[in-house]
C-alpha cells in the first residue's frame, strides 16, 4: 500500500470531504467509549449520558452492552454512545476483546464503525492505559482521550503536559473529572469540531510497528499474525508510550506513596488476609439473611393477598386459576427471593468497585488451582450462593474456555437461596428445638452440613472435569491488582440492578413457562370422582386431593415411584421432586397443594408441618421420617432442578450438549447420594 | 545459552527490583503479559506472594500485577 491509500483505509465514514458533517445533521453520530478496566469509564459515561441510557446484550451473549445519549453539540441531534467492555488491548484473548473490536470493526448489529472513539485514560497509570489508546488510533476512527484521575496523580507529584501528549499522540486530550462535572464541555467542545469540521481521521502507525505501513486487519489484530511480528509490534508501541511518557511526564518514580500498597500489607496478608477474607464473607451472607427476611415476608403476603384479591375479583373458573395458581404463584415464587439477590449484589458490587475482588481471587487462586480451577472462578461461585443464573454469567471474565465451562458447571452445587425454603421446611418439621452438645440447633449443623455437602462435591466434581473433559494446562493467571478506590455510590446501585433485572427477566419468562406448565399438569385431566363428605371445607379437600391423584402431575409421580422409593419417597414426595425441576422452592408450595393446606402456606407454617408430619402409607407407617427429610434435603443439594440456569448455561455456552451434561450428571450423583443416605440410614437403624 | 543459570522473575525475592530482559514463550500469555507492559528494558519489582506461596504480585510502571509462579518463569531478568 501507498501512503496515498491511507485516507481511504482509514475509514469508511469519511470517503468524501465534509460528507460526515453533512451525514450527521441527519442521523445521530455513533461514538465508542474505550479504556482500561478501572480508568473511569463508567463514571464518564454516567456524566456524559446522564440517564438516558439502555442496556442490552451483545448479539449471542450475556455480556452488557450499554447504551446512551449523548448531547455533545447543540446543533446536532444526541449522539449514541456505545460502552465498550473495560480492555487492556484489542488483541482477541476474551470474550470482551472480541466484542470491543466487533464493535470497532462495525460487526455488531450492522451499525458500521463508530464514528469517533472516546478513549479514557487513567492519568496514574498512564504508560498502561495508553497502549490501548496507540491500537485504537491504528483502526483509523477519530479518537478524543479524555484523562481521568489527573488530581490523584497530581497528589503523587506526577505532572503530565496535557498539551504535549495530545500533540505526540496528534490527537485531542481533555483533562475531565466526571463526578465533578468537569471537563465534560471540553470534551463536547472537542468531538464536536471533529464531527462538524470536515477534518479526516488521522491515524498514524508506530514506527516499526507494521514495517511503517498503514495496518490492515491482520496488522492490528494480533492474534492473526506471526508471533514475531506480534511482539515487535508490542515492543515497539511500548517504545513509542516510552518517549511520549518521557517528553510529557519526564521522569518519575512511580513507587511514591502507594497506599494501595499499605493497605495490602493486612488485606493481602499471609495470615490476616485470609482472616479477613472469611470474616467479610461471613459478614455478607449474615447480613443477606438478617436484612433481607422482612421484605422476603412482606413479598410473600403481598403475592398470597395479590392471589387472594384476584380470586376474589374473578370468576370462577379455569382463567382464575390459572392466572392465581399458575402466574402468581409460580412468579411470587421466584420474585421473594429478590431481596436476598439483591443485598448479594450490592455487596458483590462494593466489593468489586472497591478493588476487592482481585485481592480475593489472588488470595484463593492457589487453593481453587489446586482443583484445576482460576482464581476468578471465587466470584461468580459466590455470587451462585444467592443464584446461579448470576454467578454462570459472571464466569465471563475467565479467559479459558475449559476453565470457564468447569466453573460454570460446579455453579449449581453452591446452595442457591431457592433451596432454603425447602431446608428450612424439612428442619422445621424434623429437627425443631433439637440440640447437640446441649446448646448448638440440630437445625444450624444440618444447614451448614448441607453447605458444606455442596462446595465438597463441586470441589470433586471441578477436580474430576479438570483431569478428564475438560483437562488443559493450568490456565493462565494475569490480572491487575487495581488501587483500592471508595466505591461510587451510582455505579454500585447501577450495578446492582443491572444484574437483579437479569435476574427478573428469567424469572419473567421461563419460570412464567414452566409455572403455567406445572399448573396445567396438575389441573388436567378434571377429575370427576365423586365427593362423599357432607362439611363442604373436607368435600373441597377431598375433591382436590383426588384432583392431584388423577392428574397428569399424579400419573408421573405414581410412574416415578419405584425409581424413587429406595431414596424413602412415595408417590406425593416424587410429584413435588417432578414440580421442582422447574424451581426448587416449588416444593413448598406443591406439598402444600399435594397435602391440601391451603396455598399461601409457608414453610413454618404449623399445617404443613402437621401433615407432613402425619402423612401415613396405607400400612399405617409414616411417610415422612428425620431421614428420609434428611435424603431430600442431599436431594435437593446436588440436584439440577432448575430450568432458569439451564436456559443461561444453554446460552453462555451456546449449545445444548453441555446443560444436558449439567442436568444429567447432577440428578445422577444426587440420586446416588440420596439413595446412599437414606439405605446407609436404614441400615444404621434410623428410620 | 552460556550454561549458567538465567534468572527468573520467578527466582525473586520479595522486596527485589530487576529489569525484564526477554519474555519466553510465543503463546497468549507471553503476550498478554507484554501487553500489560512487561517488555524487555521494564524495571520490575517483586511486591509480595499469595498466602500459599503463588501467584505473586509485582509492580511496574506504576501499578500492581499478579501472576502465577508458572507465568513468572518465563520473565527472564537481570538484576
Amino acid at each position: 500500500m501507498n501512503p496515498g491509500s491511507q485516507k481511504t483505509s482509514a475509514s469508511n465514514t469519511f470517503d468524501e470531504t465534509g460528507t460526515l458533517a453533512r451525514e450527521l445533521s441527519s442521523r445521530p453520530a455513533r461514538i465508542a467509549i474505550a479504556g482500561n478496566p478501572n480508568a473511569g469509564k463508567t463514571t464518564l459515561f454516567n456524566a456524559l449520558t446522564g440517564m438516558r441510557q439502555k442496556v442490552a446484550n451483545y448479539p449471542g451473549v450475556t455480556v452488557e452492552r450499554k447504551e446512551g445519549n449523548w448531547k455533545f453539540d447543540p446543533e446536532l441531534p444526541a449522539a449514541r454512545l456505545i460502552d465498550l467492555p473495560g480492555l487492556y488491548s484489542l488483541d482477541a484473548t476474551s470474550l470482551d476483546e472480541q466484542l470491543a473490536r466487533e464493535v470497532l470493526t462495525g460487526k455488531v448489529n450492522g451499525d458500521g464503525k463508530p464514528d469517533l472513539i472516546v478513549a479514557v485514560v487513567d492519568a496514574t497509570n498512564l504508560e498502561r492505559n495508553l497502549y490501548l489508546v496507540t491500537q485504537l488510533i491504528e483502526y483509523g476512527i477519530p479518537v478524543v482521550v479524555a484523562l481521568t484521575m489527573v488530581d490523584l496523580a497530581e497528589s503523587r507529584d506526577l505532572k503530565i503536559d496535557v498539551d504535549k501528549l495530545s500533540r505526540m499522540l496528534k490527537i485531542p486530550v481533555v483533562r475531565v473529572k466526571a463526578r465533578e462535572k468537569k471537563g465534560l464541555a471540553e470534551i463536547n467542545t472537542a468531538v464536536g469540531r471533529i464531527l462538524n469540521e470536515d477534518s479526516t481521521a488521522n491515524p498514524f502507525w508506530i514506527e516499526g510497528s507494521a514495517s511503517s505501513s498503514p495496518p490492515n486487519e491482520e496488522d492490528i489484530h494480533l492474534s492473526l499474525s506471526g508471533d514475531e511480528a506480534a511482539n515487535k509490534q508490542i515492543f515497539a508501541r511500548y517504545r513509542f508510550i516510552s518517549d511520549v511518557y518521557q517528553a510529557s511526564v519526564g521522569t518519575f518514580d512511580t513507587e511514591r506513596s502507594n497506599v494501595s500498597e499499605k493497605i495490602d500489607k493486612v488485606l493481602t496478608h499471609k495470615f490476616f488476609g485470609l482472616v479477613i477474607l472469611v470474616a467479610i464473607l461471613l459478614l455478607v451472607f449474615q447480613t443477606i439473611f438478617t436484612w433481607a427476611a422482612l421484605p422476603m415476608d412482606l413479598l410473600d403476603q403481598g403475592f398470597g393477598a395479590l392471589g387472594d384479591l384476584v380470586s376474589d375479583a374473578m370468576p370462577e373458573g379455569i382463567l382464575t386459576d390459572l392466572i392465581v395458581d399458575g402466574v402468581i404463584a409460580g412468579i411470587g415464587g421466584v420474585l421473594i427471593f429478590l431481596p436476598q439477590i439483591l443485598l448479594l449484589f450490592l455487596f458483590i458490587s462494593i466489593l468489586e468497585d472497591t478493588g476487592y475482588m482481585a485481592r480475593a481471587a489472588f488470595l484463593l487462586d492457589k487453593l481453587m488451582s489446586r482443583v484445576g480451577l482460576h482464581g476468578k472462578a471465587f466470584l461468580p461461585l459466590m455470587s451462585s450462593f444467592a443464584c446461579a443464573i448470576p454467578g454462570i454469567m459472571a464466569t465471563r471474565t475467565i479467559e479459558s474456555k475449559r476453565d470457564r465451562l468447569a466453573t460454570i458447571l460446579i455453579a449449581p452445587f453452591m446452595s442457591c437461596s431457592a433451596r432454603l425454603p425447602v431446608y428450612a421446611l424439612m428442619i422445621a418439621a424434623f429437627f425443631a428445638g433439637q440440640t447437640v452438645l446441649g446448646f448448638v440447633s440440630v437445625g444450624a449443623v444440618l444447614m451448614l452440613a448441607m453447605y458444606t455437602l455442596g462446595i465438597a462435591v463441586a470441589i470433586v466434581v471441578a477436580f474430576v472435569l479438570k483431569k478428564t473433559i475438560l483437562k488443559s494446562p493450568p490456565p493462565p493467571f494475569v490480572m491487575e491488582l487495581p488501587p483500592y478506590r471508595l466505591p461510587n455510590f451510582r455505579t454500585v446501585i447501577q450495578n446492582m440492578l443491572t444484574r437483579a433485572w437479569l435476574f427478573i427477566k428469567r424469572a419473567g419468562t421461563v419460570i412464567l413457562a414452566i409455572s403455567i406448565i406445572l399448573w396445567a399438569l396438575m389441573y388436567f385431566p378434571r377429575s370427576e370422582a365423586p365427593v362423599s363428605a357432607a362439611d363442604p371445607e373436607t368435600a373441597q379437600a377431598e375433591a382436590a386431593r383426588s384432583q392431584l391423584e388423577n392428574s397428569f402431575a399424579g400419573m408421573l409421580g405414581k410412574t416415578i415411584e419405584p425409581a424413587i422409593a429406595p431414596l424413602g419417597y412415595d408417590w406425593k414426595i416424587g410429584v413435588a421432586i417432578i414440580a421442582s425441576f422447574a424451581a426448587r422452592e416449588v416444593l413448598v408450595s406443591t406439598l402444600s397443594i399435594i397435602y391440601n393446606v391451603g396455598e399461601d402456606e409457608t414453610e413454618e407454617s404449623p399445617t404443613l408441618l402437621g401433615a407432613i408430619r402425619g402423612a401415613e402409607y396405607p400400612d399405617g407407617t409414616k411417610v415422612w421420617t428425620p431421614l428420609v427429610a434428611l435424603s431430600l434435603m442431599v436431594f435437593f443439594v446436588l440436584a439440577m432442578q432448575c430450568m432458569s440456569t439451564l436456559a443461561v448455561v444453554r446460552r453462555e455456552t451456546n449449545s445444548w450438549s453441555w446443560p444436558v451434561f449439567m442436568f444429567v450428571y447432577m440428578t445422577v450423583i444426587a440420586y446416588v447420594a440420596a439413595l446412599g443416605t437414606f439405605q446407609a440410614g436404614v441400615a444404621l437403624g434410623f428410620s | 545459552m552460556d550454561g549458567s543459570k538465567v534468572l527468573t522473575l520467578a527466582g525473586l525475592q520479595a522486596g527485589s527490583k530487576a529489569r525484564v530482559v526477554r519474555v519466553r514463550g510465543t503463546g497468549r500469555v507471553s503476550k498478554r503479559l507484554m501487553e500489560m507492559g512487561v517488555v524487555p528494558g521494564v524495571w520490575v519489582r517483586v511486591v509480595k506472594s499469595a498466602p500459599f506461596g503463588d501467584p505473586i504480585e509485582i509492580r511496574l510502571r506504576g501499578y500492581s500485577l499478579a501472576m502465577r509462579r508458572n507465568e513468572a518463569e518465563a520473565i527472564e531478568v537481570s538484576e
